[in-house]
Order: C-alpha cells, then sequence, then structure tokens
C-alpha cells in the first residue's frame, strides 16, 4: 500500500537517544498530590537530562511509602523492594556484586531514622558509591500516621497528639559519619532538587539527600513541620544550586563573583550560587553548625550542605576488580587443581 | 567461678582389657590462655605421624583467659574419632578443675600433673605421675614472659615417654607448629625434651596403654571443619561474603580471608576477584549477601544460632524474592545466648523454616571436615541453580576442631550458575516473566542488574507477586506463586546430597543421624554387633527436604532410632511431619544434649535400654 511519508514531530531525546517515556515507571498508587511523586518525577527528569542508561540502574528500597515509589520510575531498571530498614545492605550487596550499577536508593523517614538507623550510619561510614534518598514526611502514612523519628519536636498528629521527642537530623549523623555528599531539599522544590540530583548522579561515593515530602494525606496540616506550607515559609535556601553535565560546557547561570564551581568524578560541574551567606560545602564544621543554627531557628535549611570529592568510596578501598564480581568467569574466581594439591600437602 | 559450673564429668563405663596398644584416650586440663593449645597440636599431631588414627577436641569456655579448657585426643587403631568419655590419662595442670577431674576418672587410669597441685592423695585407685613443671621450666627458658607458654610443652615430653611416642615426632610435629619460627621449634623442643628425660630417671611406665608405629594415616590430612569449608568457598568462586563475628563461625570467614588473599588475587591488576565485608550485625551481613545474590555474585556468610535468629526476616525474603545465597550455620549450644563455645545440632528445625509464613529452606548437613568442603561448593551451585538460600548445617564440633581426612577431592563439575538469561537469550526470546515455571520444575528465569537490554529488567518485592514480578494480591497470583515454591522444593528433594546407607542384612532395626553424631553412631553399631549381637541399619540423612531414600529405609525396618545432639529430638520431629502415617509410630528418638559431642556409648546403652523387653 502505497503511503505518503508525514515527518514526525522530531522527539524530545537525550545524548543516548533515549526520550523521557524512557524513564518512565508503573503508575504511582500514592496519595494524589503526595509529595514522593513529585520526586519520583525529578529522578525521572535527572536521569533522563543526564542521559543515564537504565539498565545501570538498580533501585532499591525497603518498606514504606517511599520505598513503593521505585516501581513508579525508570520501568526498566532492575528493582528490589527488600525489608523494612534494610536497603542500605541490599544496596552494599549489590554493588559489592557489580561495582558498574548507579545504585540509586530510596527510603523513608521511619524505614531509615527507626528501624534502619544502624543500617543507615555504617552505611555512610563506609562511603559506599551510591544515591540515598529519604523521602521525608516525618510520620508512618502506610501505617496511617504515626510520627517517625524524623518528626520535630512539638508537632502534631492529626489526632492532635504532640511530639515531645527531639528529631534524628540525618544530615548532620550522615556529614559527621562520612558521606561525602550530603544535601536536604524539599519535594515542590523543582529546581533545587533536580540540580541535588543529577550532581549526586556525577558523585562516586555516598550520596545522601534528606527530601522533605509532605503526607497529605496524615501530616499536611497546621502544627505539623513537614507540611507544604510550613516549609515554604520556612525553607531556608543556603544558596542556589545549578548543575552543568560533563557533556556540556559551562556557559549558562555564570557568575563568577557570585559563584562557587565544584568539579565532580564525572567531570559534571556544580555551581551555588550565593545567597546571604559566604558558604563553603567543603568545610564539615561549617555544615554541622549552620545546620544546628537554623534548627534552633525552626528553618529548615536546603541546598547542597556538604561535599567531599576527595575520599576514596568502599568499593576503591576493597581493591575489587574492574569487571563485576557477578560476571567473572570460572577461571577467575576457582583456582586451579594444583592450588589444592599445594594445600593438601601442607595440612598432611 | 566455681569448677561445678564448667563440670564434664560422666556415667561410667565398663571396664577394659589389660595391655592396651593404640587406643586409649587422653584428657588435658589446662587454663585457657596458658600456651597449652600448641603443646596440645603438637602432641596430636606426633600420633598422627605415628600412623595411628586420632581425633581431638577441645573443650574450651567463653572466655578469653583463665578459665578451665579441656582437651580430649583419642588414638584409635580402629579408626573411631568420635569423643570417648573414659579417659585413660589425665593431664593435669589446672587447680581449679584437678580434684573433680581426677576424681571423675575410672580405676586404673593414669594422671600426669603439676606436682604442686599434690593429687596423688585423692584417690588409690589410679596411677599418679607427680613432675616438677615450675622447677622443670626455668633452666631451658630464662624469659620469664615465655616460660608459662613452653611450660605445657614438658606434658608432650612426659607422655612421648610414657606411651612411647618417639621424641623426632615431636620435633617434626613442633617444626610444622611453629613454621619459619626455628626459635620457637628450639625452645619448646627443649622443654619436651626435659619432660622426656625426667620421666625416663624418675617415672617408670607403669599403665597399661601404649602407642606404637602402624600405618593408617598415610596421606591423610588434619583440618578444623571451618577451615575446610572455607576451601570450599574458595573453589565454588565464591565472590561476596558478608558476616558478623561470632563464636563457633567466625573462624571460617578468617579462614577465607586467608585463603582468598593467597588464591584469589588476579595476577593481571593484582586486584581481588572477591569482596569480604565484616557488616555491623548480622541482618546486615545476610542482607549483603542477599543483595549480592541478586546482582548475580556467588555470596555467602556465616554464622551461628543467635546470628540465625536475627538473618530470619532475610530468609524468608531470599525464599520469596528467589534470591541464591549460601548460609554456613556452624551450630551452637543454644537457648540464647546459650553455651557458646560447646556444641548442638539444635537449629535443625528452626532453619527448615526460618522466616515467618510459609517458608522452607534448603539445608545441606555434613557429617566430616571432607564434607565441609564437599557441601560447601554445592550449597553454592544448588543456591543457584534453584535460586534460593542453602543453610550448610555444621556445628561446632566439626567446625572448630581438628579432625583427620582424605585430602580433598577436586571439583569434578563445572561451577552451575543456574537459569540466568543474557542479553543476547533476550535478544533471541523478546523478553521473559521472572516468575514463570516455564520447565515445570518450578524454577524461573532470572536476569542479573545490569544486564544491557530493555527487557531484562524486573522487579524483585518480598511483597505479593504475579508471574511477571508486578506487585499483586490476587488469590490466584498468590496461590499460583506458593504452588510454584512449592515445586521448586520438590524439584530439589532428589537433587540435594542423598542419604548414606550402611546396611546390615535383615535388620529390623534401623539408626537415622546426621552431621557428627554420625561419629557415634558407626562406632555404636560395632558395639552393639560385638557387645550385644544386635545388628543395626543406618542411614545417614545428608539434606533437607529429605530424599525419597530415606522415607524407603524407614520403610523397609520395623523400628528407627533417630539419633540427635538436642534436647527436642528436631530431626525426629521434621522426620515425623514428612514420613507416612504408617511409618510415624516407627520412630523412637535419642538425643544427646550436654554441650560436648555425642559419644557412641551412650548411643548404644541407649538403643539396648529401649530393645530390652520391659
Amino acid at each position: 500500500m502505497a503511503t505518503t511519508t508525514v515527518p514526525s514531530p522530531r522527539k524530545k531525546v537525550n545524548r543516548i537517544g533515549l526520550g523521557p517515556s524512557d524513564y518512565k515507571g508503573g503508575r504511582s498508587t500514592l496519595c494524589a498530590g503526595c509529595g514522593h511523586n513529585s520526586i519520583s518525577e525529578r529522578i525521572i527528569e535527572a536521569c533522563f537530562e543526564m542521559g543515564i542508561e537504565p539498565y545501570r540502574v538498580a533501585k532499591l528500597s525497603g518498606i514504606g511509602c517511599s520505598s513503593k515509589s521505585p516501581a513508579y520510575f525508570l520501568g526498566s531498571s532492575h528493582g528490589f523492594n527488600s525489608v523494612h530498614g534494610r536497603m542500605p545492605a541490599i544496596a552494599t550487596g549489590t554493588i559489592l556484586a557489580n561495582r558498574n550499577l548507579i545504585a540509586l536508593g530510596v527510603s523513608g523517614d521511619g524505614d531509615t531514622a527507626s528501624i534502619g538507623i544502624g543500617q543507615f550510619v555504617h552505611l555512610m561510614r563506609r562511603n559506599l558509591p551510591m544515591i540515598y534518598i529519604i523521602e521525608d514526611n516525618g510520620c508512618y502514612g502506610l501505617t496511617k500516621g504515626q510520627f517517625s523519628a524524623t518528626a520535630d519536636l512539638g508537632s502534631k498528629l492529626k489526632t492532635g497528639v504532640i511530639n515531645d521527642l527531639p528529631p534524628i537530623d540525618t544530615c548532620a549523623l550522615a556529614i559527621m559519619l562520612g558521606a561525602t555528599y550530603v544535601g536536604r531539599s524539599f519535594s515542590g522544590d523543582k529546581r533545587q532538587l533536580l540540580a541535588l540530583l543529577k550532581g549526586a548522579l556525577g558523585h562516586r561515593g555516598t550520596v545522601m539527600l534528606d527530601v522533605i515530602s509532605p503526607c497529605v494525606t496524615f501530616n499536611d496540616h497546621e502544627g505539623s513541620t513537614k507540611s507544604y506550607s510550613y516549609v515554604q515559609d520556612h525553607d531556608a535556601p543556603l544558596g542556589e544550586v545549578s548543575f552543568v553535565p560533563f557533556f556540556e560546557d559551562i556557559t549558562v547561570d555564570y557568575d563568577p563573583g557570585t559563584t562557587t564551581e565544584i568539579r565532580l568524578h564525572d567531570g559534571s560541574h556544580l555551581l551555588l550560587k550565593k545567597l546571604d551567606v559566604d558558604y563553603d560545602p567543603t568545610n564539615k564544621m561549617d555544615a554541622l553548625r549552620l545546620l544546628t543554627e537554623s534548627h534552633d531557628k525552626g528553618e529548615i535549611l536546603t541546598g547542597l550542605l556538604y561535599l567531599d570529592a576527595e575520599r576514596p568510596n568502599f568499593i576503591d578501598m576493597l581493591n575489587i576488580v574492574d569487571v563485576p564480581l557477578a560476571t567473572l568467569p570460572e577461571s577467575m574466581v576457582r583456582p586451579p587443581r594444583q592450588a589444592l594439591d599445594e594445600i593438601m600437602e601442607e595440612l598432611k | 567461678m566455681g569448677t561445678m559450673d564448667v563440670s564434664i564429668g560422666e556415667t561410667k563405663a565398663p571396664p577394659r582389657e589389660e595391655r592396651v596398644v593404640n587406643d586409649l584416650s587422653i584428657q588435658i586440663a589446662t587454663v585457657n590462655g596458658s600456651g597449652s593449645q600448641s603443646a596440645n597440636t603438637v602432641l596430636l599431631r606426633s600420633i598422627f605421624q605415628m600412623g595411628i588414627p586420632v581425633s581431638g577436641k577441645s573443650l574450651f569456655p567463653s572466655n578469653i583467659a583463665g578459665l578451665p579448657t579441656w582437651f580430649t585426643i583419642r588414638a584409635s587403631r580402629h579408626g573411631y574419632i568420635a569423643r570417648r568419655k573414659e579417659i585413660d590419662f589425665l593431664v593435669a595442670m589446672n587447680p581449679e578443675t584437678a580434684a573433680e577431674d581426677v576424681m571423675s576418672l575410672e580405676a586404673g587410669a593414669s594422671i600426669v600433673y603439676d606436682e604442686k597441685l599434690n593429687l596423688g592423695r585423692l584417690r588409690d585407685d589410679v596411677i599418679y605421675y607427680p613432675v616438677p613443671f615450675d622447677t622443670l621450666v626455668v633452666p631451658i627458658c630464662p624469659n620469664a614472659k615465655l616460660r608459662k607458654l613452653v611450660r605445657s610443652m614438658i606434658y608432650d615430653g612426659v607422655l612421648a615417654k610414657l606411651l612411647g611416642i618417639p621424641m623426632e615426632e615431636i620435633r617434626t610435629a613442633l617444626e610444622k607448629q611453629f613454621k619459619n619460627k626455628p626459635s620457637a621449634v628450639d625452645l619448646n623442643f627443649k622443654a619436651a625434651q626435659i619432660g622426656y628425660e625426667y620421666t625416663e630417671k624418675n617415672l617408670p611406665q607403669r599403665s597399661r596403654f601404649y602407642l606404637d608405629r602402624i600405618d593408617l594415616t598415610r596421606g591423610k590430612i588434619i583440618i578444623d571443619g571451618n577451615s575446610a569449608a572455607a576451601l570450599g568457598a574458595v573453589f565454588a568462586g565464591m565472590t561476596v561474603c558478608t558476616w558478623y563475628p561470632i563464636t563457633p563461625s567466625s573462624s571460617l570467614a578468617e579462614a577465607l580471608t586467608r585463603y582468598v588473599k593467597r588464591f584469589r588475587i588476579d595476577a593481571k591488576s593484582s586486584k581481588a576477584t572477591f569482596a569480604i565485608v565484616q557488616a555491623e550485625d548480622e541482618l546486615a551481613a545476610i542482607g549483603m549477601a542477599i543483595g549480592a545474590g541478586w546482582a548475580g555474585a556467588r555470596s555467602m556468610t556465616a554464622t551461628s544460632g543467635p546470628g540465625i535468629s536475627l538473618m530470619s526476616e532475610f530468609a524468608g525474603l531470599g525464599y520469596y524474592t528467589e534470591v541464591p545465597v549460601v548460609i554456613f550455620d556452624i551450630q551452637r549450644v543454644g537457648p540464647s545466648t546459650g553455651l557458646p563455645t560447646r556444641t548442638a545440632q539444635g537449629d535443625i528445625l528452626k532453619n527448615a523454616f526460618l522466616s515467618h509464613g510459609d517458608t522452607k529452606h534448603l539445608m545441606l548437613i555434613p557429617s566430616s571436615v571432607e564434607e565441609c568442603f564437599t557441601m560447601a561448593i554445592e550449597a553454592f551451585d544448588l543456591a543457584e541453580e534453584f535460586q534460593t538460600p542453602v543453610f550448610v548445617m555444621s556445628d561446632l564440633d566439626l567446625g572448630m576442631n581438628n579432625w583427620m581426612s582424605d585430602p580433598f577431592p577436586y571439583p569434578d563439575k563445572p561451577l552451575n550458575r543456574g537459569k540466568v538469561l543474557t542479553s543476547k537469550d533476550l535478544e533471541r526470546l523478546g523478553g521473559f516473566e521472572r516468575y514463570r515455571d516455564v520447565d515445570g520444575d518450578g524454577i524461573g528465569y532470572r536476569t542479573l542488574p545490569g544486564t544491557r537490554h530493555p527487557k531484562a529488567a524486573y522487579f524483585a518485592r518480598g511483597s505479593g507477586h504475579n508471574e511477571k514480578a508486578a506487585y499483586s494480591e490476587r488469590p490466584e497470583d498468590y496461590v499460583n506463586n506458593m504452588d510454584r515454591l512449592n515445586r521448586k522444593f520438590e524439584t530439589a528433594r532428589q537433587r540435594v546430597p542423598a542419604p548414606v546407607f550402611q546396611e546390615a542384612d535383615s535388620s529390623e532395626i534401623g539408626v537415622v543421624a546426621y552431621g557428627t553424631t554420625h561419629w557415634a553412631i558407626v562406632e555404636s553399631i560395632d558395639q552393639l554387633k560385638e557387645e550385644y549381637d544386635l545388628w543395626i541399619s543406618y542411614c545417614r540423612v545428608r539434606a533437607f527436604p529429605f530424599s525419597q531414600q530415606v522415607f524407603d529405609f524407614i520403610r523397609r525396618h520395623q523400628r528407627i532410632y533417630v539419633v540427635e545432639q538436642n534436647r527436642d529430638a528436631q530431626m525426629f520431629r521434621l522426620l515425623r511431619m514428612e514420613v507416612s502415617t504408617e511409618d510415624v509410630r516407627k520412630l523412637r528418638s535419642i538425643r544427646h544434649y550436654k554441650g560436648i559431642p555425642i559419644d557412641a556409648r551412650t548411643v548404644t546403652d541407649e538403643i539396648v535400654a529401649q530393645e530390652s523387653p520391659k
């Protein structure tokens, strides 16, 4: 049958020829308006814009609303929704087995700061190359709204119960323990979160991003410090974060007087436009001091809080072969007969 | 701490004949941290070098220094290597336990003891050999710090003279013990020699026991089960081991670390073809191993009872998401912290069904150091073939004691990596469904993360899922999946190591045992035959699920004694769940749960008692 070829409108594709839909996942089953869905969208955008090959990504999670979300992005990446609070262990094993994977872990505040705090702190110590995102709403959504360990002192549940315990600041913990890329953001701040995520994809160490993500069903009311309105009113950005991938020249937004430029492992650049403070994200003490100060003021400090592009990561420290351990051929993993003979001789 | 807390006293055995050659047991009672370990190993090796089958068992406290430790050496021309409860020679070096140790001996036993303990008046039906250890050690070891360690070697010399161990054997054993440390060899040998000479001059041999060179250990090796299992892992192509220290399994991971550093560094890049990570706890240890198994590594962890309890949630995840992983369980005495340095077979029931919901697991049960090696290799193959956790059920007795063995066979089969689809396969197939039973054996096909194909990915989850690995709460999806997992388990029944039989002609009586209980059984079968004319058939179970041959064995016999080392008759109960209703009544239970390895006499006495008409 003869047809006339009509040129289709040019599809938007990235540098590896994939379109945004190639990074989509299943339909979200989370509540409409949930902050987690916005985070999923930013992950999709970041991976698309960075030209990440989906097959190289391993999506990892524990249990909770947050941990369901890996099913809603990067549908052609492997995923492992494991057990509550134990995603760090799964991520560690995954990367040990295949060092070429990009491990993208999504956790929640309960999954991280309550049941998972043990694995969380040890993950931070190891500086395993992975991205660890906390979708932080200060409550347990899936079991109907109980407080988590990141709920602020004095914040109120829908039922009127007031939290009388101080919160765990996951960013401060991560910085103290050895994570090398630590940031805080807000699920509603598209621009900042996207820049932080793109930077994260260029980093080779533990990235820890605490993203305040209001729970529209149980924790988005007056009295909650993790509601949309509270965060919007109390967000204190450290500076404006822009990101230039390694495959682009730095031309945009470049104003040397007010911008700090940081080069990441893969050659990408993070541009930090200073606002009111003269902030150096490589200074651990400054980061911790600022976090404490803004916490005391009731502010949520957002942006890239800390970066150490020098510290060796866990895989480098283990001196593992370049080829993934998972795919080593038998000849490289089973020593020859004479090796066994040698040992047997020694044991006689 | 009172000595009663750690007593090992037991019931008496029948009297023995006159002159006894190459059949004796020596118990050395010391304080841990006193350097006796080298002296004991050297003694064991010397006897081994004389060609006499020998076994050594250490009974030690959960403590670093200062508590009583016993080391038992058994030499047996019959090749029996189970613990023997009768002690022929006691070396009493520990003031805390000496009196009790002496009182628990049979009449006619010999006692080598530190003179200053003044044991000679405790009873008059034993033979005393007092030795002035402190006086003897001073001239040969001017360094006071070393003296404490060297002192123990003196009793090796004393025993060498009394039993007839040539001193050159002691020297050879010392050279093996202190490789590359000639000064240590010399010093220790001097100590042994002092003991030998002192005995020659002052202590005439008055006991009935002698050792004489024979030729029954040629070509054999001596190794502990944990090192053997570690070697197995090395030759199984293990690539990731994540673990957390716990007695008695730590030495497995540590031996593994030594072996891989030696044999698994890629020559070209000088980089490791493995990753060994000491995790923050057992939850993380098994979690990392499961993450690695999911991503395609041959991964493992090693632990013991308390660790197993912590791992139970992850074990269920491994079962339900179908991830290969090998778990070495070096069983110790529970419940709770229990007796961390004592042996038991107490995790059989728990591991069979470890985790909540309908979960069940493959278990391999080694009896010997050789099986620690071969089953380690089989475990990795089975884990990948069946895409499931596999437990290797060793125990403290096997794992931490030295055992004589034939050299281990080099694996004769290539690695079995199971049903893994590559991007080429996907190209050909156009896609796949992770949990579909394509071949009817219950085992689906999997892909590894990082497989370069748009259809390669699937989402592993501990929540309900359908054949496509998509979230599902539909009843038919759930049932379909659970039934397939059952089918997989049934397939495994005939793939796991088959039982081993030792059958008597037309016997009505059968024994079922497993793991280290084996060594008491083979000896007990001989005792029953020789002393009571009772002929027994024996089925050594080597795996769970039980293969059909186990059920056939039970069907063929009238009475089945299930012998094991736990209080609650765990294997007995597991068998009762699985055998046919008419066979259930045949099962009888014999249990030994004292924390010390089971001995043949206990089994013999129990069977005789139960077989005798009431």
